[in-house]
Formats: C-alpha cells, sequence, structure tokens
C-alpha cells in the first residue's frame, strides 16, 4: 500500500478563498479563474439539455408523491448545475456513489428512471444494477457511501483501471465521522476518488451554520491531505470545469480530491417536510435568481450557441420524457412477496426456506 | 495431521486463501509489519508484501467501509477488528451495508469479505477488551455469524468463510488462541458452515455449547462422567446458519438440554437456542431447557471475571436442576410410552 506521500504544499491543497465562477447570476461571463479550463462549448449545450430534462424529471417526480405514486421524494430542485456537471464529469467506467437526493444525477447517467425510482416507489431498495451501471445503490444513511467510494476507488486502482471513483454527499453528511474517515483513507492510500459536496445549505432544517465552524465545507480536505475546491454550485460551466479537473488529478495518479458547491436546496427536503418552518421565503427567492438554468440558458444564448429552436427542442424532450415516466409509473408495480427470501444469502438457509414456505402458504389462505 | 495452536491455526488458514486466492486481501489495525495483537497475521506483510496485506488508519468504521467499496470492486478482503468492543464503531457499516448490500440490490452485489473480531473474556482483559457481541451480529440479517471452537476448526471454519458468498463475521474466542491440537490443513472441503459437531456423545443431556463455552462444556461433561452422568456437547460452530437439524436430533435422543454461552444471557443466542429446541423436541423434553450464561452485567474487571464467566460448576448445577428424579407425568408422554 503506498504511504501518503506528502509532496504537495498548502497552497497546493488549500481551496480558493472565493468560489470558482466563470459565469455571474445574470448569465454573463466573468473573469476566468486560473488554473481551470472553459469547457468544450458542445458539452455546455449537453448539459443545458440535461438540465432541462433533469428538473422537468424531478417536477415530474415530485407530481408523483401527490398521486400516491411514489413514497416520498427528495427534490433537488436548483441544484442541476451540480447533478448534471458530476455526472458529464465522468466517463461510463467511471463510478459514481450517490446519496438518495441525487436522481437527476442517475437519470442523466442513462439509468433507467423507473429504475431510478424503484426505491422511492417503494418496490425494493434498489432498482438498478450496479454492477453494470457503475452506480452504488443511493445511500440513506449519511456518509457512509464516502468510503465505499474510497474502497472501489482502491480496488479500480488495484486492478489497474485508469477508472475514478465520484461519491456525492451533502453538507449535513459531513459531519458525519464516515466522511472524515473516508477522506483521512482516500489521502492516505491516494485513491482516485472525487468527494463532491453539494452544499444546498440545509440538512433537513438544520441551515449550515449550525453544521460547521469552518469557513467552508472546502476547508476539510486540507486536514487529510487533499487537495479542494470550492465553486459557485448554481454555475454549470465552473461546476463542470472544477469536477472535471478534479477527476484528471484523480486519475492521472493525483490523490483523491475534494470538491464543495454552493448551491442551494430550491424546495423542502422531502415532500413530507414544511420548509416554511425553518427558513423565510425571501431567502428562497433571492435563491430564485441564481437558477442555475436560466443562467447557462443567458450564456449560452449570449454565446450564440443555443437558439430559441434549441431551447424548444430540450424542452419537448423534456415533456415527452416525463410523459413516458408518468405512464410507466401509472402502472401497478408488480411485487412479489416470496423475493424477500432470495436475496438475503447467496443460499438460503434452512430458516429462511422455512419462513419462504410459511408465507407461501399464507398468500395462499 | 500437525499440532498448533489456534492462534497457528487462524494464520495459516489466512496464509493459504493469501497463497490459493489473488483477490484475497487482509488489513486492519497492527496487522501488518506487527502481525496483530494476538500475532494472527504473523509474517503475512513479509511473505505476500504490503499489497496484500497492510494496516490501515485507525478506524473502524473505515477499515469495513473500505471492505465494502473493495469488496464491490472484486476483491474479498479480510479485516481485523482489534477487540470486540473496538468494533462498535463499525456497526453501522455492518448493520447497514455489509449485512443489506445482496439484498438491496437484488442479489446483484454479493459482498464476500470477512470480519475478523477477537471476542469474549478469560483473558484477564482491562474494560472494552472482553465483550461477548455475538448476538448483535446474529440478531442481523444478511450475516453468518462463526465462532471456532478447536484448532482444526478455526483453520477450516476460517477458510470457508474467506471462501463464502456472503459477509461472515467471524469470532475468535481469544482464550482459546492459545489452545493447542492437531489441525489438518490440506485439501478444499465441503464447508461447515450450518454443521454443528457432536464433540462428545452422551445419553442423559445435551450441552449445546458455541466458541470459548465448548471446552467448558467438555470439561463440565467429563466430570459429570465422574459422578455418572452421560452429557452430549454440541458445538454450534456456526451461530448463523443455525444448525437445527443436529441440535434436535441430540435433544430427542437425550430428553434434556442445556444451553451454554459466556455471554450475557438476556435475549441473547441462548434463548434463541432454548426457544427452538422447545418449539422442536416439546414431546421429547423431560426438562425445562436450561441456560448456564454469564450474568447480566457489564463484563467485569479482571480479577472478578472468574465470578462472572460459566465454568464447570455452573454448568453442573444447573445440570442438577434437569428434574433427573422426578418423574414424567405429562399424559401425552404416557400417551406415547403406550
Amino acid at each position: 500500500m503506498p504511504v501518503g506521500t506528502h509532496d504537495q504544499t498548502v497552497d497546493d491543497l488549500l481551496p480558493a478563498v472565493v468560489p470558482v465562477r466563470f459565469v455571474a447570476e445574470d448569465g454573463t461571463a466573468v473573469e476566468p479563474p486560473e488554473g481551470y479550463a472553459a469547457p468544450a462549448d458542445e458539452q455546455l449545450v449537453e448539459a443545458y439539455r440535461r438540465m432541462v430534462l433533469g428538473r422537468r424529471f424531478d417536477r415530474q417526480a415530485t407530481a408523483l408523491t401527490k398521486q400516491g405514486r411514489l413514497a416520498v421524494y427528495p427534490s433537488s430542485r436548483g441544484q442541476e448545475a451540480c447533478q448534471i456537471a458530476g455526472v458529464l464529469a465522468l466517463r461510463e467506467d467511471d463510478w459514481l456513489f450517490p446519496t438518495y437526493r441525487d436522481s437527476v444525477a442517475l437519470v442523466s447517467r442513462g439509468v433507467d428512471p423507473v429504475e431510478v425510482l424503484t426505491l422511492l416507489r417503494g418496490g425494493w431498495h434498489c432498482g438498478y444494477d450496479p454492477a453494470t451501471t457503475r452506480v452504488a445503490p443511493q445511500c440513506t444513511p449519511l456518509a457512509t457511501q464516502t468510503i465505499h467510494a474510497v474502497g472501489m476507488a482502491e480496488a479500480l486502482r488495484r486492478k489497474g483501471e485508469d477508472s475514478v471513483v465520484m461519491a456525492f454527499i451533502g453538507d449535513g453528511g459531513t459531519s458525519e465521522g464516515d466522511f472524515h474517515e473516508a477522506l483521512n483513507y482516500a489521502g492516505v492510500l491516494r485513491a482516485p476518488v472525487v468527494f463532491f459536496v453539494q452544499n444546498n445549505k440545509y440538512a433537513i432544517s438544520v441551515p449550515l451554520a449550525k453544521q460547521t465552524a469552518a469557513p467552508a465545507l472546502a476547508y476539510k480536505g486540507i486536514g487529510y491531505g487533499i487537495r479542494s475546491e470550492q465553486v459557485d454550485g448554481n454555475d454549470l460551466v465552473a461546476v463542470l470545469s472544477v469536477l472535471t479537473e478534479a477527476v484528471r488529478h484523480a486519475r492521472t495518479g493525483g490523490g483523491p480530491f475534494l470538491v464543495e458547491a454552493h448551491t442551494y436546496r430550491m424546495d423542502a427536503h422531502t415532500n413530507a417536510d414544511d420548509a416554511t418552518r425553518y427558513r423565510e421565503d425571501d431567502e428562497v427567492e433571492r435563491w430564485e435568481s441564481a437558477d442555475p438554468l436560466p443562467r447557462l440558458e443567458t450564456y449560452l444564448r449570449g454565446r450564440s450557441l443555443l437558439g430559441t429552436e434549441d431551447i424548444a427542442a430540450a424542452h419537448d424532450a423534456a415533456e415527452a420524457f416525463a410523459s413516458r415516466l408518468r405512464d410507466e409509473m401509472n402502472l401497478d408495480l408488480e411485487t412479489d412477496p416470496l423475493e424477500l427470501f432470495d436475496h438475503v444469502f447467496a443460499d438460503a438457509t434452512p430458516q429462511l426456506r422455512e419462513q419462504r414456505a410459511q408465507l407461501a402458504s399464507e398468500l395462499e389462505d | 495431521m500437525t499440532a498448533m495452536t489456534m492462534a497457528q491455526a487462524l494464520n495459516a488458514a489466512l496464509r493459504d486463501a493469501l497463497r490459493e486466492d489473488e483477490r484475497v486481501l487482509i488489513f486492519g489495525e497492527d496487522v501488518g509489519p506487527l502481525g496483530g495483537v494476538f500475532r494472527i497475521t504473523d509474517g503475512l506483510t513479509k511473505e505476500f508484501g504490503e499489497d496484500r496485506c497492510f494496516d490501515t488508519p485507525l478506524a473502524e468504521s473505515g477499515i469495513v467501509g473500505l471492505a465494502v467499496g473493495m469488496a464491490m470492486g472484486g476483491f474479498r478482503p479480510v479485516v481485523e477488528m482489534q477487540f470486540d468492543a473496538f468494533a462498535y464503531p463499525a456497526f453501522e457499516q455492518i448493520a447497514s451495508h455489509v449485512a443489506k448490500m445482496r439484498n438491496r440490490t437484488r442479489g446483484r452485489v454479493p459482498l464476500p469479505l470477512v470480519i475478523r473480531i477477537p471476542y469474549a473474556g478469560g483473558i484477564g482483559g482491562v474494560e472494552h477488551h472482553c465483550d461477548s457481541s455475538e448476538a448483535y451480529y446474529a440478531h442481523t440479517p444478511g450475516l453468518k455469524v462463526v465462532t471456532p471452537a478447536t484448532v482444526d476448526d478455526a483453520y477450516w471454519l476460517l477458510r470457508d468463510a474467506i471462501d463464502d458468498p456472503d459477509p461472515v463475521i467471524f469470532m475468535e474466542p481469544k482464550r482459546l488462541y492459545w489452545s493447542k491440537d492437531e489441525a489438518t490443513p490440506g485439501d478444499r472441503r465441503a464447508s461447515s458452515f450450518g454443521r454443528a459437531a457432536v464433540r462428545r456423545e452422551g445419553r442423559d443431556a445435551t450441552l449445546v455449547a458455541y466458541g470459548p463455552s465448548v471446552p467448558v462444556a467438555l470439561q463440565a461433561a467429563e466430570a459429570a462422567a465422574g459422578d455418572g452422568i452421560s452429557l452430549e456437547v454440541v458445538d454450534l460452530r456456526t451461530i448463523v446458519p443455525f444448525d437445527d437439524e443436529t441440535v434436535v436430533s441430540s435433544v430427542r435422543k437425550t430428553g434434556r438440554c442445556v444451553v451454554v454461552q459466556e455471554a450475557q444471557g438476556f435475549a441473547g443466542v441462548g434463548a434463541e437456542i432454548a426457544a427452538r429446541v422447545q418449539e422442536r423436541c416439546f414431546h421429547s423434553l423431560a426438562a425445562p431447557v436450561l441456560r448456564v450464561t454469564g450474568f447480566d452485567i457489564p463484563y467485569p474487571p479482571p480479577k472478578l471475571e472468574h465470578s462472572h464467566l460459566p465454568d464447570v460448576d455452573r454448568i453442573l448445577d444447573t445440570v442438577d436442576r434437569l428434574q433427573f428424579d422426578d418423574e414424567p407425568d405429562v399424559l401425552h408422554l404416557a400417551r406415547e410410552a403406550s
């Protein structure tokens, strides 16, 4: 096992004092930061399409909770720049370790949306195949997946693959011990893993100020010898640029990378939450004006990379996608109670076989 | 046949597994050049290199979480928790991920990994070094829970655990590390998981034991024989999967059963065994199923642990309470007899 080398200086590791930004809230370009390349134009246009579709998916999923088709849905509205940039920065053979709030990213990565929603629909705990999609099950416990991501990164490195792993986590999750153990292990192992913190300012109802006294969550990297950066999480261009650099750094043997994106959870924690109990409307309105989607749209239009027809086409595609999803989700879910016993162990124990027979007989009655 | 200690047998099992399967990796605290605080991994880093047997940062949740990720990535991690009570920081990883990954993913992501835990007392250990934590794991669906009582089983059950397609909590009775006996390392054989062993045959009552309690039960059986009582001793070997068949057939034969465990008794593995036996052997039982356990107290300091641990006398006292002098007067027993 390689030991952590200490060849990086403190300045190499520390994040920028001000979050990296390429595009201002009004959609105009700002002076580009040093050390980060602007993504290719066609990638930005692709990102725009995906953000439109992602937001439509998110809205559809929230609607499905109201129709009783989903047990619960944690929305990521407002975080689309993070969701989409995280996916675009990765190759197909890279791994993603997401949380429950990252459904938009999974859909963008190409995981079947119905399979993504299986968890929240209540049919099974994970609907897709992690092995083929290279997406770990969406993690409900906080921060536990970050250490799995380190293990997977170490496994890939040992197998000689140049794939990397990206672990998503929220601001609240950074308070959990496993996040710190993950950073520490990643630093010591120099594992090819990118920790991507979507700081959406709330852990259910608890604001960031009660979560940490750190100047920014990105500063949590330096204590573990991990290069870190903070970025405007509602600026797709900036998030994609920084994550692309983070992935390059990890892929080329530089070790782990921590990115904090400053964004905002526009909706409540889930459809079952009431955000008016803990935050003011004017705060939400202020963040509406920082919405990542119109910002990117204005920026791309200003650079003539996006026209009215392109925008209409993106929305049409999103509507068609939502319509298909609605139809599929309106079909009643087929479940088999006897499957409950099938995946506890590779081979069911005699006791589980007895219990399976018991349930089978109860079902016949 | 080679005479060795249980510690050496475990070491040999790890060595042979590393040799035969390049996916096998060993990691944990101090398992590298030191060879572990109990020397179970002695010499493995030297023989196989730091890539295969390595020290981790001192963080148990991280050790188990890393094992989860590496097992997802195709390796077969065998990790060491330094002591029973030091495994608790990893409990969330074990209960929420190790135990559930296969189930959550409908069998698509199995986690073939082994978590070795030196456990239980009797070695004069100070606080937090002597917990019997097996019930926590046995109560968690999706985990196999294994504990050897003999030197040969230590070797083979660990080989079985490493080969198993499911996660295994491998609980090593610390006080048996230095027990010496014949072991038979060699060609692979069928897994012993779910197959209890009858360590001593007897007629009058069955002692069901596992791990550190098996040698105590055998000593009790030897002492009882001197008093003319013939005790059968069943060693579970694996708590999960549980071998109902061997336990039930022994109790049906003897008609009496005492469960022996070192752990505190309340809601313990012994309670489960007692329930299973009475559910299955009611018509064969001539006395209630009794338990011999530690007391329901936090593990005592070294100078007091002998008062806590089940010993031969406590087992024999309990056997005496098996109502040998009472005439069975239950109607159905009489009917069956006629």
